[in-house]
């Protein structure tokens, strides 16, 4: 029996498998909604809140929210997506996200949301925080000027034994997401390249491949993020 | 009573700059100096970060030169991955950086030229300065302006072939390249619709050493008599003592031709040259240590270059070469302005070059990458449009950058600048009570003469407001004038 529920998002009529979250089955029905810390294969979190959309007068999160028959939702607003830009801007100026230099550029999940939303000047301070950069691994370099916390690499980037390479350090501002230093040193170079690809930043660089792939082939070179998502 | 005069900003240049001139009582010039008046510290801040960013970070010194400074850093860093010292890349990865440089030149030099020194030789150097810029150029001058505009267009496609951008790209990685030319690509440039082909560029070169030679005929006196005065000469040639400016070795001459230095390898640059720091300037003094700041300073950049080297090795550029140097009979030509002359050489010589190149299948191979030993530092040269440029690095056992230094190339002709401006000031102003913006303008032409790129910053092309201030010996403004 087809547990098939209708929804509707700005009004267009949906179907997707009841209980799938938002934001997958916005995805089948040809909508792209935000996303910063989700990624396929991990449990969702809601961190980011890039993906906060509005339903029966509620922020939720699309990531985190299962579907429901009838629901009503709200993504493609101004004032939400006034909230997306504002969230994209704090990211932006709580680190020290250097675009010019950076070998994710072009690659880079919040710079392409940065464009996305047309961000130019940010309506926040810039903090310019001092930050590390981890150099000893022999495989990666982890680079907390970028990181955005987003867990990611520690949610998905796990040894044989389901350790993970990464785990959160300090709280609060002082919060950052560490290299575990005996399993950074025996990191594979398969292992180091799915650290990099998880990371929606230029937080996590495998070494001495920078800059290898040519501006024209980068992700983002062609067409802005979530336009590969269409019926 | 005494007079200080300042030039601030310094115009139709790229980056900033000022200049003052000190009077005594008398009206007499007793000291002229161009200071450098911002501080970039790019040689700090690229420490700790991954040596293979060096080369797309280090190029935001410039959005002129950028290309300069990328292949400079990435030449450091192929001797840091073990892919040699500048000859041991894949032939894609050699020729691919070699048009890219020589796109640089030749865009850069077709800026330098047409856009920022034609007025002044078009419209005389006391012209109406509101005539006297890149619009009155185009506006009295238009086919002039027209073959400015694209010669330069050309060489930023050739660039954004070769890097991926026309300003700012990624082309150069450490050893070698990340793209090669792709057969449409080539043939764009091959047989592109008029004006935008080689073969109309060697054409357009030719035209504008021949624009040149007919002012320099006109005008030999101004032209010969304007910041004369001898001085060394540096740049790197080949090892057979060719043009080359890509990859060669160190070679300096004197006033007379004499070699002072001797085709030294350049990895060992700091055993030959030094750096002296004044107090009015955050740019540097070198010099040839073995002969001593007073007398080791050099020049660089076109003029030098045609100095330095004993042929060029394409024949249009050659048979002009020949000619130019028989101007001295051989010997090193040391006239300021002679410079617009030889940088209108290499723009020649770049677009045969650029055209030999793209008819070399090697620059659409798929080897591009070459490493071998790590080592822990690296310096990388080349001729920058504007002169030898100097990149060093060393990095540490994470492969962080821990050292840097840059010797740019408007750093090393610091004091013939320096010398050329005084020289023009004593000339024009010793004596004089009135300073007119005639006679600020012809400072300006001695600096423009280098192609000066003062703090290696970006900014865009247009008219900034030139102003003149007069001090007592108490430092009180005495008067002040603007340009229009």
């Amino acid at each position: 029996m087809s547990n098939l529920v209708k929804f509707r998002i700005d009004k267009t009529e949906c179907m997707a498998e009841a209980g799938k979250y938002i934001v997958e089955a916005a995805k089948e029905n040809g909508i792209y909604i935000p996303t910063l810390c989700n990624m396929p294969g991990v449990k969702p979190q809601g961190a980011c809140r890039i993906c906060t959309v509005r339903i029966n007068n509620r922020l939720m999160t699309a990531c985190t929210t299962p579907i429901a028959d009838g629901m009503e939702i709200e993504m493609d607003i101004p004032e939400l997506n006034d909230l997306r830009k504002a969230i994209v801007e704090m990211l932006f100026v709580s680190g020290n996200h250097f675009c010019p230099a950076c070998e994710k550029s072009g690659d880079c999940e919040l710079q392409a949301l940065a464009y996305r939303y047309q961000m130019f000047v940010p309506r926040f301070p810039y903090e310019f925080p001092q930050k590390e950069v981890d150099a000893s691994s022999t495989r990666i370099i982890k680079d907390q000027n970028r990181c955005i916390f987003c867990k990611r690499c520690i949610k998905s980037v796990k040894d044989e034994q389901g350790r993970s390479y990464f785990a959160f350090r300090h709280r609060g501002h002082k919060l950052e997401v560490v290299l575990d230093k005996e399993l950074g040193m025996s990191m594979s170079e398969e292992k180091a390249e799915q650290a990099m690809q998880s990371c929606p930043v230029g937080s996590i660089l495998v070494k001495e491949k920078g800059f290898s792939k040519p501006i024209g082939k980068r992700k983002f070179d062609h067409s802005p993020i979530g336009s590969d998502i269409k019926l | 009573m005494s007079k200080k005069i300042t030039i601030e900003p310094v115009t139709r240049v790229e980056g900033h700059g000022k200049v003052t001139i000190h009077m005594d009582n008398q009206g007499k010039v007793y000291q002229t100096r161009l200071h450098i008046v911002e501080f970039r510290g790019f040689e700090r801040f690229v420490q700790g970060r991954p040596y293979w960013e060096a080369p797309v970070l280090v190029q935001r010194l410039c959005g002129i030169c950028p290309v300069s400074h990328h292949l400079a850093a990435a030449k450091a860093l192929d001797v840091i991955v073990g892919a040699g010292t500048g000859e041991g890349l894949t032939p894609t990865g050699e020729k691919m950086r070699r048009l890219m440089h020589y796109g640089q030149i030749f865009q850069s030099h077709a800026l330098h030229f047409f856009h920022l020194s034609s007025p002044d030789f078009l419209f005389g150097i006391d012209a109406d300065p509101n005539i006297r810029n890149v619009i009155g150029v185009a506006l009295k001058h238009p086919d002039l302006a027209v073959q400015g505009v694209m010669m330069r267009k050309f060489g930023q496609e050739i660039i954004r072939a070769t890097a991926g951008k026309k300003i700012h790209g990624t082309g150069a990685i450490p050893g070698g390249i990340n793209k090669n030319l792709s057969v449409e690509e080539r043939d764009e440039f091959l047989k592109g619709a008029d004006p935008l082909n080689a073969d109309k560029m060697v054409s357009w070169a030719q035209d504008a050493v021949e624009f040149f030679k007919g002012y320099y005929k006109a005008n030999k006196e101004f032209i010969d008599n304007f910041a004369h005065f001898p001085s060394n000469h540096l740049s790197i040639v080949r090892k057979d003592g060719a043009m080359d400016l890509y990859h060669g070795v160190l070679r300096a001459v004197d006033a007379e031709g004499k070699k002072i230095l001797h085709d030294v390898d350049y990895q060992e640059y700091n055993k030959y040259i030094e750096e002296e720091v004044r107090s009015w300037s955050y740019m540097k003094f070198p010099y040839i240590k073995e002969l001593g700041q007073d007398h080791g300073w050099y020049r660089v950049g076109p003029l030098a270059r045609l100095n330095t080297c004993d042929f060029i090795p394409t024949p249009l550029a050659q048979k002009e070469f020949e000619l130019y140097k028989s101007l001295t009979n051989g010997k090193p030509n040391s006239f300021c302005l002679h410079t617009h002359y030889a940088r209108l050489i290499e723009t020649l010589h770049a677009a045969e070059v650029i055209r030999d190149l793209l008819n070399d299948p090697d620059l659409l191979g798929d080897d591009l990458v070459i490493k071998g030993t790590k080592q822990k530092e690296g310096v990388g040269l080349l001729e920058a449009p504007r002169g030898t440029l100097f990149h060093h690095y060393r990095i540490n056992d994470n492969d962080q950058i821990e050292m840097a230094n840059l010797i740019v190339s408007t750093t090393n002709n610091n004091e013939p600048m320096n010398r050329s401006v005084n020289y023009v000031a004593k000339s024009i102003m010793d004596g004089k009570q009135e300073i007119t913006e005639s006679m600020m303008n012809a400072v300006e032409v001695a600096i423009r003469a280098y192609d000066p790129c003062l703090s290696c910053a970006t900014h865009a092309l247009g008219k900034m407001p030139l102003e003149i201030k007069l001090y007592d010996d108490n430092n009180n403004l005495l008067d002040a004038k603007k340009s229009q």
